[in-house]
């Protein structure tokens, strides 16, 4: 059984804003029948170009029902440009939470909430000069980069439960692997959030950070496997350590230096620093 | 809010008189079936009735009798059993409407280079034994082909093709998970190899299963350990569960016929009340070659999880073969096989009846679905009103 938030049930049980607007200025359709959810949405403007009424007619699960509603709750009162901002997650924000796999209903609100301003405006969907990759549910290139890129997607199961892509018969995964890793290439290319940098260290405050790690960090699971690990000098970035115990005779060792000790000092330190064994 | 449960596809109550029969073995009689002591002895006994009594309801000798832990396994087991015991063949026959037990593994073999056929449905659930002549071949390892459909209770001719199989020297499985209990059943006077049935079908409890296995039909075990089953099926007996599965095994061969009588009156009773107050509804699946106590129907135009969802609200428990329901995002398997429009398949719900259900659980059903659906075809986009041209009818 799907778990759902209060706020989701209660607009399922008491949908507000049900119907269709009379003469309305903007009309958008998205999903179908065979797709299993479908969404009509009709609003009106006022004098000023806010959104005065708006109703949604629904075909699907609670959650789908619930977001249209929420949908229309949202945009009344808005203008069109304030409208086209809410996004999908907004929408899931409202309802208090969707589970993964129902993502796809916040989408369908705020596809349909695009088609309708589309319309209104005379406009063309920019989705809809975009290639369909998912023949089964109808969904084109525009819609997933769309999805991967406002909710950071990384997976294909992501992407078929914000989208539903993917979902039927199966024969575009790779299409939809290939676009997730085109899009999260760009974004590795100009990364939206920046990592926060690592603080500048002095020369003293670097060699005790570096001494505490192999202390603290390192050591103890060295030990387990009944090795030990000396900090013998510290030249620049060079870490000249001396291996102890079984560490010194294991064949490993060399991957324990490089693959373990240098990257977990470079993690926790600076990542500059190269480790190297010297003989005692 | 009383509970009205209609979902006995997907698992029963326990009977009251198959809990008390299992309660001693959980507390006083804790033996090991195996050991030399009196102790165990006693419990061997009581496991070697349960057995009985499972062979009593099929028809068939206790030795062909293995207790195993679910359908799934049995299913598993005579799958790759027969496969096992057939080196030299390498074609699985089935058919596009299996459970998930079956389905899933046979796709399994795919990947590993087995041939498997999978055979078609007509629209009302049926299967063509001319079909099943053509796609058996000198190559066919195993005929895998379900008693009762889990989702429509549709019945196939599963005594004919197991003529048919032996006679071309192929081996016979079917899943009788949902059959057994409901319909009856004879070993004796069939030509099926081997037969899986689940305990929480028929009123045990979840986490015992039966394969039958024709005496003389070969043998490799599944889940290989001990001497247990006689070295059929390794591991310690789950001793209260088989306990518990004879006694309901023989609850259900006791007035087979006439619970089965009460229970069809009951379901055609739920059937055409809905059928006639609610436009739009279509019955998915032959109306003769059904289970007595399944009815799969949809109501067009909307969608099953949210009529499932209202039905809970008041204390109904069925389920649907909507794809919203289940997690993936397409309908049924079994419906699509079937043809049914994607505007009924995604509205349909399954009610599954029990010779515990009374008249007045039927009557309440009838009160409170038709609102439901008036409701959520209001909310629908795609309803037009009672006139609108019903896609199953063209």
């Amino acid at each position: 059984m799907w778990v759902y938030t209060d706020k989701v049930k209660e607009l399922f049980d008491n949908p507000k804003n049900v119907g269709e607007v009379e003469d309305a200025d903007g009309v958008g359709e998205v999903g179908s029948l065979s797709c299993g959810d479908a969404l009509k949405l009709t609003f009106k403007l006022d004098d000023e170009g806010r959104i005065v009424d708006a109703k949604f007619q629904t075909f699907g699960c609670a959650s789908a029902i619930a977001s249209s509603s929420a949908l229309t709750e949202m945009i009344i009162g808005k203008t069109l440009d304030e409208a086209g901002k809410i996004t999908n997650q907004d929408i899931v924000d409202f309802l208090g939470g969707l589970p993964d796999k129902k993502m796809h209903c916040s989408v369908m609100g705020q596809e349909a909430l695009r088609a309708a301003i589309a319309n209104y405006r005379g406009e063309k969907l920019p989705k809809e000069d975009s290639e369909i990759v998912c023949e089964c549910f109808g969904v084109s290139e525009k819609e997933i980069v769309d999805a991967i890129q406002h909710n950071s997607l990384t997976t294909l199961e992501q992407v078929t439960d914000y989208t539903k892509a993917g979902g039927g018969c199966g024969t575009c995964h790779e299409r939809i692997e290939a676009i997730l890793e085109e899009v999260m290439g760009q974004e590795g290319a100009e990364p939206k959030v920046e990592e926060p940098a690592k603080p500048r260290l002095s020369n003293i405050q670097r060699m005790k950070l570096i001494e505490e790690t192999l202390e603290k960090e390192i050591q103890p699971n060295l030990a387990k496997d009944g090795g030990s690990i000396e900090l013998v000098d510290i030249v620049g970035d060079r870490v000249l350590v001396s291996l102890k115990g079984a560490c010194a005779t294991c064949a490993a060792s060399d991957i324990t230096l490089k693959h373990y000790v240098e990257s977990k000092l470079r993690e926790l330190v600076t990542d500059t620093l190269v480790v190297e064994e010297v003989a005692q | 809010m009383k509970t009205i449960y209609v979902d006995n596809n997907a698992t029963t109550r326990v009977a009251p008189e198959v809990f008390e029969e299992m309660t001693p073995y959980f507390t006083d009689l804790y033996g090991n079936p195996s050991s030399m002591h009196f102790f165990g002895g006693q419990v061997q006994r009581k496991v070697e009735e349960a057995r009985e009594r499972v062979a009593g309801l099929l028809g068939a000798r206790p030795q062909e009798i293995i207790f195993t832990s679910c359908g799934t396994e049995s299913d598993n087991a005579a799958i790759m059993s027969a496969l096992q015991c057939n080196p030299e063949k390498r074609h699985v026959l089935t058919t596009r409407v299996e459970h998930p037990a079956v389905k899933n593994l046979v796709a399994n073999l795919k990947r590993e280079g087995y041939r498997v056929t999978e055979l078609p449905v007509d629209r009302h659930g049926l299967l063509s034994m001319e079909e099943v002549s053509r796609a058996m071949t000198d190559d066919t390892a195993i005929v895998s082909v379900m008693w009762a459909n889990n989702e429509t209770g549709v019945l196939f001719p599963v005594e004919e093709i197991a003529t048919l199989a032996k006679s071309r020297g192929v081996i016979f499985h079917t899943d009788a998970v949902q059959a057994v209990g409901k319909i009856p059943v004879n070993m004796a006077e069939s030509h099926i190899d081997m037969l899986s049935l689940s305990g929480h079908k028929l009123h045990a409890p979840k986490g015992i299963g039966v394969l039958y296995v024709r005496r003389g039909t070969r043998f490799a075990p599944f889940v290989i350990g001990g001497h247990q089953e006689e070295g059929r099926r390794g591991g310690t007996e789950n001793v209260p569960y088989i306990i518990g599965l004879g006694k309901a095994c023989e609850l259900a061969a006791t007035d087979l016929e006439e619970k089965n009588l009460r229970v069809k009156s009951l379901r055609d009773k739920l059937e055409n009340g809905l059928l006639e107050v609610v436009g739009n509804s279509i019955i998915n699946g032959d109306a003769e070659q059904r289970l007595p106590n399944t009815s799969s129907i949809s109501f067009e135009y909307v969608e099953g999880e949210s009529i499932l969802l209202k039905l809970s609200d008041k204390g109904i428990c069925a389920s649907s073969g909507s794809a919203c329901t289940s997690g993936s995002l397409e309908p049924s398997h079994v419906l699509r096989a079937m043809g049914v429009p994607f505007t009924a398949a995604h509205g349909s719900i399954r009610f599954s009846l029990s010779f515990y259900n009374t008249e007045e659980e039927i009557d309440y059903i009838l009160e409170v679905v038709p609102p439901i659906i008036e409701q959520l075809r209001e909310i629908s986009p795609f309803w037009k009103g009672p006139t609108a041209r019903s896609c199953a009818a063209s």
